[in-house]
């Protein structure tokens, strides 16, 4: 039996979440905004040396001309601050949300579009929030938090669905193994998109700045100074990439065991297993392209892309337009 | 990066090209099918190959959507069709793209392995001659000789290092060979998953049948509705297990709304089974995700519906026909379509066709339907047809009618007879042709068995590429060298590292490896240059 207050509390759950995220993409965009050097500090024709920078590699060889802040004046990132804390909070509504959702009806939370994408945004703060505990992410937040709002707001409206028990099919351990791990590497995936993205805009950024940094605008320099340097953005991508697509192969794998219990056959080339194919395909590709002499990693990073498409076909098209055995949106 | 190349060997583009004999051309083409490039090309071209199975109807999975679409789409469907598109999967340039993929795999990985075989027999090279130069150094002072402390630093780095190599006052190790093993395997399994693939094809079948509770059948191919063995089957040597289905529990959603109302929430079959004639006789439970397993064959519960039992009776009350006749389910609310053939009738046969309605209303547009798929409000709605059932003796379907030699029974007012039963009424057909009488209704399970010798295979195979991918991303191949010198009665130990990629925990495994050196030669005051020293040296 299901309980409809506990499922209400959940949802409550998701628009609190929603709310304390819109606050922390404001203020990381504030944040983000701040990055711009403010002209009066900058000095004219000082030599700086490219050690003395500070976030250092973003500038090499033409750092004269850019304008920098003093490098014994670390910008000050309150906005930052407050953010951080915030995604902290609405990660924690998610995961209450999530909790409350799966003992509404007592089972994991992953049986229905919106249970996934649920999840999916649990998962992603959450490794963004531990995984922020390491590094400097916060140039990252806003990426981060703005996906997580617009899946959110898709969740609740349109993949939404009354809580209730699941399909004989699903009734399963295979459940909390394939769909979890399968939300998870989704959520690194997502997080490794953005990254790569960002890796693209700064790539390019930092070629017109080779070019002519005087006359880039100020929207421009602004980005190109909060964000870290293209090379790091890189290795951050590829090393999210390299943990999210073995776990995306145990996916597959734990799902050909699962099929084989439910169906009687551990492939059939149902939509849904095609198209995890072709995720895992387009990001074996990205992996191979990053091995391969010849390749830079711009287009190996448009791979990566391709890959990060399907994934949102296979999640939004496929559960809902194609005939299949994985038929479970509950829409 | 040889360490995940696929291709070691230097690219042959620009090699000046004299005239290709028939072998240089092999060579040719085979260096181009086994490149990097290629594969990349054939990994992409295989995705996107996928992709129309999802989109278009598969002969395979389901036929029936097939013939519909060909049907709503007589223009571009035939075209489709002789391109392959409805059977994606088995399609001759699919076969193409993976064949050309599956070759290109083995004549990497054959020469790969050669390599790796080598290197891993292989003795690190020498020392270069300023350590300070590699991308990680580090440098300590300690106690002992020269000799002595060259012995400690060898133990301490054969620890960790699969081979360390000893060049006068110099050392080099090397460790992380398992990279390209886990490549190399994860590549290997790769071609056993295909294999087992095939296997699988070749001597595994899979045969469906429909059984009303209360029967039972044989694991013969007569016992089958539908048998699809694979070409090396030996269709006489199945194992002889028997199954029967005492009952079948269905439950489905009755309190949430929208969507969710009448989804299936729980199958249960209880069954009777036996391994062989001989053997005894087992209670089981077969549910959705729990299949019966005999020897390797499973069977599996994949389907339900209702089977009206129905009873046909001539002019003179003589009982023509008595059975559960199995409906098949069109939609969700179990509107399900049958019918019953009554050869025994005469002059002529008599046939029944129509639905079953477990939940029957009364569509304005759609006619008999069913509002929810459990037994609410039971009825059967039926055409009747006279004439020769089986003309000419083709097969057909036990589900449908062939018409074609038959007419359909009239009305008083001249519109086609339509009988709407519940259970237990009887109906008496016009003009003396008997009665038809809905009894009772019993359901059935649709069952499917499967045998699939490559399945284990095929799971080892994907655990050892899953394994061999962890190994290939996770593990880093690094370089260690150190070299001792004398400094007074102490002495200085340098030691340098380079790794393949990006390796951002060399630098800590360098003063982890001079830390233990330091303890091991029982210093006590140690020296060791700290990292900004080190790269004050470097810049």
């Amino acid at each position: 039996m299901t309980n409809e207050t506990l499922a209400q509390y959940a949802n409550l759950g998701v628009y609190s979440a929603m709310v304390v995220f819109t606050l922390a993409m404001v203020a990381f965009a504030m944040d983000l905004a701040g990055a711009a050097p403010r002209l009066s500090a900058v000095a004219p024709d000082i030599e700086v040396q490219p050690a003395l920078v500070g976030g250092g590699s973003s500038v090499s060889g033409t750092a004269a001309r850019i304008p920098v802040e003093g490098p014994d004046l670390p910008r000050r990132r309150k906005a930052a601050g407050v953010a951080m804390m915030l995604t902290r909070l609405g990660g924690l509504l998610l995961i209450a949300a999530a909790a409350m959702r799966g003992l509404s009806v007592h089972r994991p939370p992953l049986g229905n579009m919106f249970e996934f994408a649920l999840v999916g945004c649990m998962f992603v703060i959450v490794v963004f929030v531990a995984f922020s505990l390491r590094r400097d992410l916060r140039w990252l937040g806003l990426f981060v938090v703005g996906p997580v709002l617009l899946t959110l707001g898709l969740a609740i409206t349109v993949f939404y669905t009354d809580a209730s028990e699941l399909l004989p099919s699903l009734r399963s351990v295979w459940l909390v193994i394939h769909v979890s791990v399968a939300t998870f590497s989704v959520a690194l995936f997502t997080i490794a998109f953005s990254v790569t993205i960002l890796h693209l805009v700064k790539t390019w950024l930092e070629a017109q700045d080779r070019q002519d940094s005087v006359g880039m605008s100020r929207l421009r320099t602004t980005v190109n100074t909060a964000l870290p340097s293209a090379r790091s953005l890189d290795r951050t991508a590829y090393g999210i990439h390299a943990v999210a697509f073995p776990l995306w192969t145990f996916t597959l794998i734990a799902g050909a065991i699962w099929a084989e219990q439910a169906w009687g056959h551990y492939w059939n080339w149902d939509p849904k297993e095609v198209w995890t194919f072709v995720i895992w395909v387009v990001y074996a590709a990205y992996l191979h392209a990053r091995a391969t002499t010849g390749w830079s990693a711009r287009s190996a990073n448009y791979l990566a892309l391709v890959g990060y498409a399907a994934i949102l076909v296979n999640y939004m098209v496929v559960n809902v337009f194609f005939v299949g055995q994985h038929s479970y949106s509950g829409m | 990066m040889t360490g995940s190349r696929m291709d070691t060997r230097p690219d042959e583009s620009d090699v000046n090209q004299p005239v290709l004999g028939f072998v240089g051309t092999g060579r040719w083409a085979w260096r181009q099918l086994t490149s990097m490039r290629t594969a990349l090309f054939l990994l992409l071209l295989l995705a996107i190959g996928a992709v129309p199975g999802s989109i278009w109807p598969q002969r395979n999975i389901d036929a029936g959507r097939v013939a519909d679409y060909l049907a709503s789409h007589r223009s571009t469907g035939p075209w489709l069709d002789r391109l392959g598109f409805f059977d994606v999967y088995s399609s001759p340039w699919f076969a193409a793209i993976y064949l050309l993929l599956f070759v290109s795999l083995v004549g990497c990985v054959v020469p790969r392995s050669k390599i790796h075989w080598r290197a891993m027999r292989e003795q690190p090279p020498r020392a270069p001659g300023k350590l300070e130069r590699l991308p990680e150094h580090g440098q300590i002072e300690v106690d002992g000789a020269p000799e002595d402390v060259l012995q400690v630093a060898r133990d301490v780095l054969r620890r960790r290092h699969r081979r360390v190599r000893a060049d006068g006052l110099s050392l080099s190790a090397e460790s992380g060979y398992l990279r390209e093993t886990g490549n190399l395997v994860f590549h290997v399994a790769l071609i056993v998953v295909i294999v087992a693939v095939a296997i699988g094809h070749l001597f595994g079948w899979r045969g469906d049948r429909i059984l009303v509770t209360g029967k039972s059948f044989s694991n013969t191919i007569s016992g089958y509705d539908t048998f699809d063995p694979g070409p090396w089957v030996d269709t006489a040597g199945l194992s002889p297990f028997t199954v029967a289905v005492d009952r079948l529990d269905v439950t489905f959603e009755e309190h949430a709304g929208g969507a969710q109302r009448g989804a299936p929430r729980d199958f249960t079959a209880y069954t009777r089974t036996q391994a062989s004639p001989d053997a005894p006789e087992i209670r089981q439970t077969l549910k959705v995700n729990s299949p019966l397993v005999f020897g390797g064959a499973s069977v599996f519960l994949l389907g339900n519906g209702y089977a009206p039992v129905i009873t046909v009776r001539d002019a003179a009350g003589q009982v023509l026909l008595h059975e559960a006749t199995p409906f098949l389910p069109q939609d969700a609310n179990y509107r399900s379509v049958g019918a019953v053939k009554v050869s025994a009738a005469s002059p002529r046969q008599l046939g029944f066709f129509g639905f079953f309605l477990p939940s029957e209303y009364l569509d304005k547009n759609a006619g008999p339907s069913s509002f929810f798929p459990d037994l609410k409000n039971p009825a059967l709605a039926l055409g009747v047809y006279e004439g020769e059932l089986y003309p000419q003796g083709r097969p057909q379907s036990v589900y449908t009618l062939s018409t074609e030699k038959m007419t359909q029974l009239k009305n008083a007012k001249g519109e086609p007879l339509r009988l709407l039963l519940k259970p237990g009424q009887t109906i008496a057909l016009p003009g003396g042709r008997g009665s038809i009488t809905f009894d009772a209704v019993q359901r059935w399970a649709g069952l499917s068995i499967r045998y699939d010798p490559g399945k284990i295979l095929a799971l080892a195979g994907a655990v050892a590429a899953l394994a061999g991918l962890i190994a290939s991303l996770m593990i880093r191949r690094r370089r260690i060298f150190v070299r001792v010198r004398p400094q007074g009665r102490r002495t200085v130990v340098s030691m340098g590292g380079i790794a393949k990629g990006e390796d951002p925990r060399l630098g800590a495994i360098i003063e982890n490896l001079l830390g233990t050196i330091a303890e091991r030669t029982g210093t006590k005051t140690r020296r060791t240059v700290t990292k900004a020293e080190r790269t004050g040296t470097t810049v």
